[in-house]
């Protein structure tokens, strides 16, 4: 179990969060221009590192707001 | 006392090693394909492509030691009871294949055909089991659904009582279903594949891919560059790790899966049982242990462990559907790297580059595909397009839509 620094709470235990996955992702600025390819990319490409990950998390059993952190995948260790 | 002679120390009378299942190999300076990755599906594979096409000049390298990774972290499930006409396709011909396994590779593998149960919780697990059951009988797959008196005769000790929290309302059953020895699994495609030939190389982490003119030339290695004229990528959770050596980005997120066994016990489970709603799915091992697999931990990780929350969790979801297994004991806990799809359904087939070949994606249910990707991913390879049990599982059904949405089917939650 992991000890994740909500920014608003503190330090929690890991069951209290939802994990959302790679950070900045962004909803494309005109998605009716994209590609089927773009699109593609957009939807289920993320990136999938052995190392640091920028990632976000919810502290859904909290104060429910999302943030963004940097997790090594490898050891768990949070970087940033 | 003087003149005796001293006693030999612990283990030291040991009697010789038996005779090796396999050479062990210098890589040589070229081979007409490598496979990266010595596990269940890179055995199977350097297998059928020396059994069936003919093709021995053959390295598989592996990292570690054979068959180390999720082959010997898994928990052994087979079955081919998915939804879709293509899942049906590939797990059914792996299904046959596991059948008449221990004859061809000539060693045993305890594969043991004891039926596996899909418990259904609620009116929407229902319907969807339902569903499944027609649509696996019109691809010819053995299924039957069963009300939850026919449950506890095919499996006594499942809790049918109607006053738990997640109560059984039924299940599919799919008597082909079964489980086999893991480990024998690996050494039996080991032993057979290095008969025909296929170097077996340990110990021999592929660090870089070669490229030239967008063809795919050979490796590089923690023990020097290998020549290629094909490299079959089989790497299961480090796949996005060496695919990214290509430049070439995946629909992939590696993520810890966990399983556990109890200690030794009576024999006392006659099937295989899986939760999808209250998430576990349990067998009973050959040698008496609880063998239990839970649901993958939700963040993307490589270390090859999860959170104890995930297995409290496991353990509760077992305790409800079993109270007899209230007095047995964790003997052990462990974690596999899964490489999950969108669809919950495998890649496998052309990667863009020539001669460079993708075999992932399996996530958690790469196990019980083993001999039917090993023959299809050796056709691909040698034929340099997919096999059509293997064709609609391309990389590009991601942009052309034709997703193979499994994740019903699946039985692990991701």
């Amino acid at each position: 179990m992991m000890l994740i620094p909500c920014p608003w709470c503190g330090p929690r235990d890991e069951s209290e969060f939802h994990y959302g996955g790679q950070a900045g992702v962004a909803y494309p600025d005109d998605p009716g221009a994209l590609t089927d390819a773009e699109w593609a990319r957009y939807l289920f490409f993320r990136d999938n590192p052995k190392g640091p990950f920028r990632e976000r998390w919810s502290h859904t059993a909290g104060c429910r707001r999302w943030f963004s952190l940097v997790r090594d995948t490898v050891t768990n260790e949070i970087v940033a | 006392m003087a003149g005796l002679m001293p006693a030999p120390a612990p283990g030291g009378d040991l009697p010789e090693h038996p005779d090796r299942l396999w050479r062990t190999p210098e890589p040589k300076a070229a081979y007409d394909v490598v496979i990266v990755g010595g596990g269940g599906h890179g055995l199977a594979t350097a297998y059928y492509l020396a059994k069936n096409h003919g093709i021995t000049n053959v390295a598989v390298l592996e990292r570690g030691w054979l068959a180390g990774g999720n082959m010997a972290r898994n928990t052994t499930i087979i079955r081919s009871n998915y939804l879709w006409d293509e899942s049906a396709g590939i797990y059914e011909h792996a299904l046959k294949l596991w059948e008449g396994l221990e004859e061809e590779l000539d060693y045993p593998i305890l594969f043991s055909q004891r039926g596996v149960l899909n418990l259904a919780h609620s009116l929407q697990d229902v319907r969807d089991s339902v569903r499944r059951v027609h649509a696996n009988r019109l691809n010819g797959v053995d299924a039957e659904w069963l009300d939850p008196g026919q449950v506890r005769e095919v499996c006594p000790i499942v809790n049918i009582s109607p006053d738990v929290r997640y109560p059984v309302h039924g299940a599919t059953y799919q008597p082909r279903a079964g489980i086999a020895k893991h480990d024998y699994v690996a050494w039996g495609y080991a032993r057979a594949a290095d008969a025909l030939g296929v170097d077996l190389i340990q110990h021999c982490e592929v660090t870089g891919l070669r490229i030239s003119g967008g063809r795919v030339t050979g490796v590089h290695t923690t023990r020097g560059a290998i020549g290629a004229g094909r490299v079959a990528l089989s790497a299961a959770g480090h796949t996005s790790v060496v695919a990214a050596m290509a430049g070439i980005d995946l629909p992939l997120q590696s993520h810890p899966l966990q399983a556990l066994v109890s200690e030794l016990l009576e024999p006392v489970h006659p099937t295989v049982v899986m939760s999808n709603a209250v998430h576990v799915y349990v067998s009973q091992a050959h040698k008496g242990e609880l063998v239990m697999g839970a649901g993958i931990d939700t963040w993307n990780g490589y270390g090859q462990r999860g959170a104890f929350h995930i297995i409290e969790r496991q353990m509760s979801a077992a305790l409800e559907l079993f109270p007899v297994f209230a007095r047995a004991h964790v003997l052990r806990t462990w974690g596999g790297i899964v490489d999950v799809t969108p669809d919950a359904s495998p890649i496998v087939g052309l990667s863009g580059v020539d001669g460079l070949y993708l075999n992932c994606g399996w996530g958690t249910g790469g196990f019980k595909a083993t001999p039917g990707v090993g023959w299809c991913y050796a056709h691909t390879i040698a034929h340099g397009e997919p096999h059509p049990l293997n064709a609609p599982f391309s990389l590009e059904r991601f942009v052309t839509g034709a997703l193979v949405d499994e994740h019903g089917a699946a039985a692990v939650a991701h």
